[in-house]
């Protein structure tokens, strides 16, 4: 196994023997079955109802996870100073951020898999149809959660934990806005304004295509090219800023 | 051969406010550290020991200056293989074990499961922690810590091993054994290069110190050659029937006088005045005991050598950064 691989293992096993992460886990399970209580409490689309409250506990609780470990990951290495000992060993800095986030990505899809599988065995109990539009919303979200982790761990390479969630939480906020802030204004006047809007939608990840939680909740089935082309953008954004935060990583002193 | 080569090695830092000067950690420190010897770095508190440390390691780069570990220039990730450290008051990962700890970092640097598990039962039985192999870190005492810390640097049994503070925590048997393994390292043929202020150790394993002073190196060499070199070393006489109260020849001589009954203890601060009071004493009838030359310790160097750095003008650089 490779440098980037004992890490990323490492990391899993971190994640794996951190209590919070399986009360987080068990939240989503709650909100899951939440879910039966309010289709109960709706006169129609039951079904509805069940499927698109699963999903949006699925996507909550990944982009929780995904922001507050991932601004963690650097950061308490640095606090803690493990980071020395891992620094004076035959690993670049480069493999060790690779590491950090391949773990955390593997800990994301465990978890991910975990509520899949608990939101599944809830539409069977409730004899709501399993479509493969569930399938397709559940592998945006991994990929906007896979998005959110690099988001997290880049900011976390040169600024404090506490500035990174704020960093993180608004281009994720600002992420799903874009699209719709472009929409309004591209009937409104040529002011700084529309220049400050189109900047971001340029710069921020479009998250809002990788969110087709409410078409999968009535069965609609995306366009394969369409997941994939998504999926191909968020893992390209992630490449991105994983490469920006290696660079800055890389002219740091501990 | 020299394991540990450093060129004019400068660290500063930005001071954060426009027109205050940087902080300077290190000016000009250049020192060598010789295959197969044991190198103590001496210093106080925010001399720049870590901050030497932290440059060879590849942690902080140098503001100017060259540093070669091995023969290679530092950052130089390969070199890394051959290279042990443990950092002073080490921190580590306290959710795994002692074994998954060792194993962990013998991946890192590159050795298979088999010589992982054998280097393991090796290290932990070495360091006195063999009985802990199972024990999660955050259930390790302070010493335990560094007991450990000290087998992770040698997992993979490294050319030269560095170490910061390597007795900071432990108790005198667990500092013994530390310093009983040091000396066993070089008997192996390994480099070791240790920071400390802990003198007595180093007086006892070091085959060379270096003392660093506000980021400058201020003496260098075997420690019996720095001793020597101090010019302030005393001597002890010791007489009886003398009355030395009164006596302005013998008071202007001595830097202390000390009466007691009828013996008397004269301490002189070099061995030149030595004739001169032995003649005095004879004069006024008083009985010669001893003459004791008062070989003067690393401890009397590093004091002396402390005092005259913070009488000097501060210039540029700014003291009280922790090193």
């Amino acid at each position: 196994m490779g440098a980037i691989g004992v890490i990323a293992v490492n990391a899993f096993r971190e994640s794996l023997r951190d209590k919070i992460l399986y009360n987080l886990v068990f939240f989503a399970g709650l909100l899951i079955g939440l879910s039966v209580l309010l289709a109960d409490l709706s006169i129609t689309e039951h079904h509805k109802v069940i499927a698109d409250m699963g999903l949006a506990a699925i996507n909550l609780i990944g982009v929780i996870i995904a922001i507050f470990i991932g601004i963690s990951l650097v950061n308490k290495e640095i606090e803690r100073r493990t980071i020395y000992t891992i620094m004076a060993r035959p690993i670049s800095r480069a493999s060790f951020i690779m590491g950090k986030y391949l773990g955390l990505a593997l800990t994301l899809f465990v978890n991910m898999s975990i509520m899949l599988a608990v939101f599944l065995l809830t539409l069977s109990l409730y004899h709501v149809p399993i479509q493969s539009s569930l399938f397709q919303a559940v592998a945006l979200i991994f990929v906007e959660i896979l998005v959110v982790t690099a988001i997290a761990l880049f900011f976390s390479t040169f600024t404090s934990t506490t500035l990174s969630a704020i960093f993180t939480l608004g281009l994720y906020v600002i992420g799903h806005l874009t699209a719709d802030l472009r929409t309004l204004m591209i009937n409104g006047d040529s002011g700084p304004l529309k220049s400050l809007v189109d900047l971001l939608y340029y710069l921020a990840p479009n998250l809002e295509m990788l969110n087709i939680k409410g078409q999968a909740a009535v069965g609609i089935v995306a366009a394969p090219g369409y997941v994939v082309m998504a999926s191909l953008y968020g893992v390209m954004y992630a490449g991105v800023l994983l490469t920006g935060a290696c660079l800055v990583f890389q002219q740091r002193d501990f | 051969m020299d394991d540990i080569v450093t060129e004019n090695l400068t660290k500063s830092y930005a001071s954060g406010w426009p027109g205050r000067p940087p902080f300077v950690a290190l000016d000009g420190l250049s020192l060598a550290v010789r295959r197969g010897e044991i190198f103590g770095f001496l210093g106080p508190n925010g001399a720049g020991k870590t901050t030497t440390l932290k440059i060879l390691l590849g942690l902080v780069r140098a503001t100017s200056g060259h540093a070669f570990l091995l023969g290679q220039p530092v950052g130089d990730v390969a070199t890394r293989r051959r290279i042990g450290f443990l950092p002073e008051s080490p921190y580590f990962y306290d959710y795994l074990t002692a074994e998954e700890f060792l194993g962990f970092y013998g991946q890192l640097a590159g050795l298979d499961r088999a010589a992982i598990n054998q280097r393991v039962t090796d290290l932990l039985g070495l360091v006195g922690l063999a009985e802990a192999r199972t024990r999660q870190l955050r259930k390790f005492s302070k010493g335990m810590l560094q007991r450990v810390g000290l087998a992770q640097a040698l997992i993979h049994d490294p050319e030269l091993i560095i170490l910061d503070e390597p007795m900071t925590g432990l108790d005198p048997v667990g500092r013994k054994q530390v310093r009983d393994l040091i000396l066993s390292l070089r008997d192996c043929g390994k480099t070791v290069f240790f920071s400390t202020h802990i003198l007595h150790d180093v007086e006892m394993i070091c085959d060379r110190v270096g003392i660093v002073m506000k980021g400058r190196l201020v003496a260098s060499g075997r420690v019996d050659e720095l001793v020597r070199q101090d010019h302030t070393r005393s001597v002890e006489v010791v007489c009886q029937q003398l009355k030395v109260e009164g006596n302005a020849f013998i008071h202007s001589l001595a830097t202390r006088v000390l009466q007691q009954g009828q013996q008397c203890l004269i301490v002189l601060p070099s061995p030149d005045a030595v004739d001169a009071l032995v003649g005095e004493i004879r004069r006024q009838g008083g009985q010669l005991l001893s003459v004791t030359p008062h070989k003067a310790s690393l401890e009397d160097l590093f004091f002396q050598e402390a005092t005259q750095q913070a009488s000097r003008p501060l210039s540029h650089m700014t003291s009280g950064r922790a090193s």
